[in-house]
């Protein structure tokens, strides 16, 4: 560099040699908008399609300059985690920082290389405008600034849970998933958009957004608070809820470079019950107990989730509620269905312990129709509910089916879980545990007993053997995919798209499964109606065939005057959206009505619980 | 306005009077209004009011995520941007105790000194303007425009870069920057004699600028003057030097001074900084592309991102001085204070009060502009 000394005026002259400038080639710009840089910030871009509807931009805006307009004809589906709502932009307010683009969970927020719109007079609400694919004037070809791996502002990944190994857990019932940590669930809160696509797609309206960010806060009371607004099955949906919050969730994305997990809603949910002490939820969940009382009182039939939810509602509301369960304790399929390992008896008794704490009666071991009938409940009671479930499982009618080691998943579930209600030694289930198993279906159902005879096995006999097979190819599976993964770490054997032919017999006992290989389930009209391919024949070797294909209620209770009174709709009692039956005095709720879903059964319970104490207030 | 810039001349007598300059001129990068009271020519006293940009910065900071702030910070001093972006995550990894990768360490001290570049260049021509010479500013508008090109190419955005953020920078370099990085140096050095020629070593120009607007050392270090305006009074003290961020002390330069302490030696001063930051551009250039690894630090959810309690005092060198942040975060998702000490608070109010007691009117738009300050640097 020249230097220049400070003393040096310089010559008059100096200035004279920039007349050199004459010589050189004058620098001359375009009239026209020059090109932007490639990722240059102008105006914004939106994905219509990809665009999930879930409002992140417009709050990480830092000018409020992001509305959220309806857009009546796009699809709206929480369930699935789709709005029909798109942000518009006030470019009176936008200052073009990009953060929308960041944070976007979809990556559908884009912007452009664009940077000039005029308007006159009459058009000046066109600086209000929703972004479309192509932008504001429908030309855009070039992206600007996008999203990558690098400039994408969430946290896509799940705090990693402890849980026990494969070898460890196979032959126990021990609980396989330890839980959060307070440190883990306060990250994985923080990872939460606040979407509001869970509370949507929950049957229940949970408000996991709200209690999420108390978790958040590290304030697990106000968690549990709200927890209580609409679910009292708390602590088993924080186990064994199918968490369709978590499918919907804004973050559940795929074909992101980075990859992108749902909040572990469940298991934050899981972390705020554990964590809060169990007499505070009873204070909880009695501080919404109403004071008077209507004098009006209610039968359940069924102390399920479907049956205490609607208990819990109505005794809030100042109604008297009486429980009648056939089985020895309370909680229906929850208890009797599923298995230790995913959720223990105690979780759940502490649930059933705070509904009871309320002031609910369950009159165990009586069985309506034949202890009690259903014309002496409608004599005592000013409304009875009907929450029986889905009690007996359905059959394949094979060849075979209906020899004595042919079972229903459902029957023997009962008998694992019936026989904990005594022991809590889990070496006698109360029947033979078969060598060898072969369990029909795909589902949780399947799983759940495949797995629970697994480990019966694994105790009595050092080994596991036990093949569950279905019509279904694997990724159809209707099993969660954990359910999936973890079977087959611990040795069992699921083979996809195999359709039982026969249930083969030797000597009067059973010998195993013949299979044919399927070529598809549905017709092109969508009906169930598998193609076997009969030269694929496949023999599964099993003492004990087990089907889990799914379940049927039992209604043989009703008494033949009530089922003639009843309306009925597909071999289920018809009820309408509030679950009220064709009967004024009977509603129904629960797996019964909506099929198995304990967190349906909940959603059940409080509509109808709403429904009869409208029905009851009008009488008043 | 405060009342007393309200106050009328108490001696109708005399020859005094109160001139209002501001609060558009050409004196300063901004709004910014001055109170003269003249007895001719000769200024008797000067009252300077920064309120005339004021968008309260500082309080607007306390209701906004911290992540959000990032796009606000760069409003503090437009013409030189980046400095502000850079300090500002510099307190919230501090209090975060974030670990910045190195490679966005090198990102960051690039943008710095491209800033610095772009700042002097606008700096030039609008000090010449004061003078009443406009091809240097047209010039200087121009070169920094070519920055600014190179700016949008790095970050999208020409003026307001918004392209750091706690924990690193927001994207990688794009593919051949650092070539036609390369190229504006190579631009900026042959254009070397014609600024010469035209500014620094001319007549007309360095008659007007000696001997006005003097500081005397002592005075520069009792009224808290930094940066160029300090370094013209010959200390030379330099926060990239002396209290090295970033990867500066990996990096071979000078700090240029002078001893003169009027508007002439802050000009050069100016000059000579511009080109200690091509040099420093240089080593960049040949450094960043073996400096391999991610360009920022991942942070939690900005929407639910509580910084951890704590407070932290981070300064840097920006092109007007010596410019820090005192943060403070009481474990919320929003900071519970952030100051920012901006160079130019100290040379728009006192130092330019105190300068300007005895000049003559016509310097006073010089003496302004020489000091360099950015007006939102003073009302926050």
């Amino acid at each position: 560099m020249k230097k220049i000394k400070y003393e040096d005026i310089g010559s008059i002259l100096n200035p004279l040699k920039n007349l050199q400038f004459f010589a050189r080639k004058p620098v001359t710009e375009p009239l026209g908008p020059r090109p932007a840089a490639e990722i240059y910030r102008g105006f914004h871009l939106n994905d219509m399609e990809k665009c999930i509807g879930c409002s992140t931009c417009q709050k990480i805006c830092d000018n409020a300059a992001i509305t959220m307009v309806k857009v009546p004809h796009l699809k709206n589906d929480p369930v699935n985690g789709i709005r029909n709502l798109r942000p518009a932009i006030d470019y009176g307010r936008c200052c073009w920082c990009a953060l929308c683009v960041d944070i976007c969970p979809v990556g559908a927020i884009e912007l452009s290389r664009e940077y000039v719109h005029t308007c006159n007079g009459d058009e000046v609400d066109s600086y209000f405008m929703l972004p479309q694919e192509k932008g504001m004037h429908g030309t855009v070809e070039e992206k600007g600034w996008t999203k990558t791996e690098t400039n994408d502002l969430l946290d896509r990944h799940r705090q990693k849970m402890g849980e026990m190994a494969p070898e460890e857990r196979v032959d126990n019932f021990d609980e396989i998933v330890d839980g959060f940590t307070p440190e883990q669930a306060v990250l994985e809160a923080s990872r939460c958009v606040q979407c509001g696509m869970c509370h949507d797609s929950c049957p229940t309206h949970m408000h996991a957004p709200e209690y999420i960010r108390a978790i958040w806060k590290g304030n697990v009371e106000e968690a549990v608070e709200w927890m209580y607004e609409t679910n009292p099955f708390s602590h088993v949906c924080g186990r064994v809820c199918t968490h369709r919050c978590e499918t919907a969730c804004s973050l559940n994305q795929t074909g992101l470079p980075q990859g992108s997990e749902p909040i572990a809603i469940r298991w934050l949910k899981r972390y705020a019950m554990d964590a809060v002490p169990h007499e505070r939820i009873k204070e909880i969940a009695a501080s919404k107990k109403s004071a008077t009382r209507t004098g009006k009182k209610i039968a359940i039939i069924g102390a399920g989730p479907a049956g205490l939810t609607a208990a819990f509602d109505l005794i809030k509301q100042g109604h008297e509620v009486q429980v009648f369960e056939a089985l020895a304790k309370a909680g229906g399929m929850t208890r009797y269905g599923i298995p230790y390992y995913r959720l223990p008896d105690d979780i759940l008794e502490r649930d059933v312990d705070v509904i009871l704490s309320m002031g609910v009666k369950i009159q165990y071991n009586t069985r309506i129709g034949k202890d009690i009938a259903m014309e002496q409940l409608h004599k005592d009671y000013d409304a009875v509910i009907l929450a029986i479930g889905l009690q007996s499982g359905r059959s394949t009618r094979i060849p075979g089916s209906d020899h004595k080691d042919v079972h229903s998943a459902v029957e023997l579930l009962r008998k694992i879980g019936s026989v904990r209600d005594d022991i809590k030694a889990e070496k006698d289930p109360g029947f033979e545990i078969p060598r060898s198993a072969v369990v029909i279906g795909g589902g949780n159902v399947a799983m759940d007993i495949g797995r629970s005879l697994a480990r019966y096995q694994k105790q009595q006999y050092g080994e596991v053997n036990m093949t569950i097979t279905a019509i279904d190819a694997m990724e159809n599976f209707p099993a969660d995919d954990v359910e999936i993964k973890e079977s087959l770490e611990e040795g069992i054997t699921i083979i996809p798209s195999r359709g039982p032919q026969e249930v083969m017999l030797e000597n009067g006992r059973v010998k195993g499964l013949r299979t044919w290989k399927v070529i598809s389930v549905f017709d092109d009209d969508g009906r169930f109606a598998p193609q076997y391919d009969e030269s694929d024949e496949q023999l599964f070797e099993a003492e004990m065939v087990i089907e889990a294909i799914g379940q049927m209620a039992e209604t043989d209770l009703l008494g033949e005057e009530l089922t003639e009174q009843l309306e009925w709709q597909r071999g289920r009692i018809k009820v309408t959206e509030d679950g009220a039956t064709s009967v004024d005095w009977l509603w129904s709720a629960g797996d019964c009505v909506n099929g198995p879903d304990v967190v349906h059964a909940v959603a059940d319970g409080h509509r109808v619980a709403e429904s009869i104490n409208e029905a009851l207030s009008v009488e008043r | 306005m405060r009342p007393e810039n309200y106050q009328l001349v108490a001696l109708p007598n005399s020859d005094e009077y109160e001139l209002f300059i501001g609060p558009n001129h050409p004196g300063i990068e901004g709004n910014y209004a001055f109170k003269l009271k003249l007895d001719g020519d000769r200024v008797i006293s000067g009252k300077a009011d920064a309120g005339y940009l004021h968008r309260g910065f500082e309080k607007l900071m306390e209701g906004r995520l911290w992540i959000q702030n990032l796009a606000i910070v760069p409003r503090i001093c437009v013409p030189d941007p980046v400095p502000m972006e850079v300090v500002y995550s510099l307190t919230v990894e501090d209090i975060e105790k974030m670990e910045v990768p190195l490679r966005g360490q090198w990102i960051r001290v690039m943008q710095l000194e491209l800033s610095r570049i772009a700042s002097h260049l606008f700096t030039f021509g609008g000090h010449a303007a004061t003078t009443g010479m406009y091809t240097p500013s047209y010039w200087g508008v121009a070169d920094r425009d070519l920055a600014l090109d190179l700016f949008e190419e790095l970050t999208g955005g020409r003026v307001y870069h918004i392209y750091n953020i706690p924990g690193g920078v927001r994207r990688d370099i794009p593919n051949g920057f650092l070539d036609r990085l390369s190229d504006y140096l190579d631009y900026l050095e042959t254009r070397q004699n014609d600024y010469d020629n035209l500014l620094f070593t001319n007549q007309v120009f360095v008659k007007r600028a000696r001997n006005v607007g003097v500081i005397n050392q002592e005075q520069a270090l009792e009224w808290g003057v930094t940066g160029p305006n300090l370094r013209a009074t010959g200390l030379a003290f330099d926060v990239r030097r002396d209290d090295p961020y970033l990867i500066y002390n990996e990096l071979d330069f000078e700090i240029p001074t002078q001893t003169a302490g009027d508007c002439l030696a802050r000009i050069l001063v100016r000059r000579d900084e511009l080109f200690q930051s091509v040099r420093i551009l240089r080593q960049i250039i040949k450094h960043l592309p073996s400096v391999k690894g991610p360009v920022r630090a991942p942070i939690p959810n900005p929407l639910a991102w509580n910084v951890s309690m704590g407070e932290s005092y981070c300064r840097v060198e920006s092109s007007k001085g010596e410019l820090a942040y005192y943060t403070v975060s009481d474990g919320g998702p929003k900071p519970y204070r952030v100051h920012v000490r901006g160079a130019s608070s100290m040379h728009a109010v006192q130092v330019l009060e105190n300068m300007a007691v005895g000049q003559r009117i016509e310097d006073i738009a010089q003496i302004m502009f020489s000091l360099d300050a950015c007006p939102p640097e003073v009302d926050r």
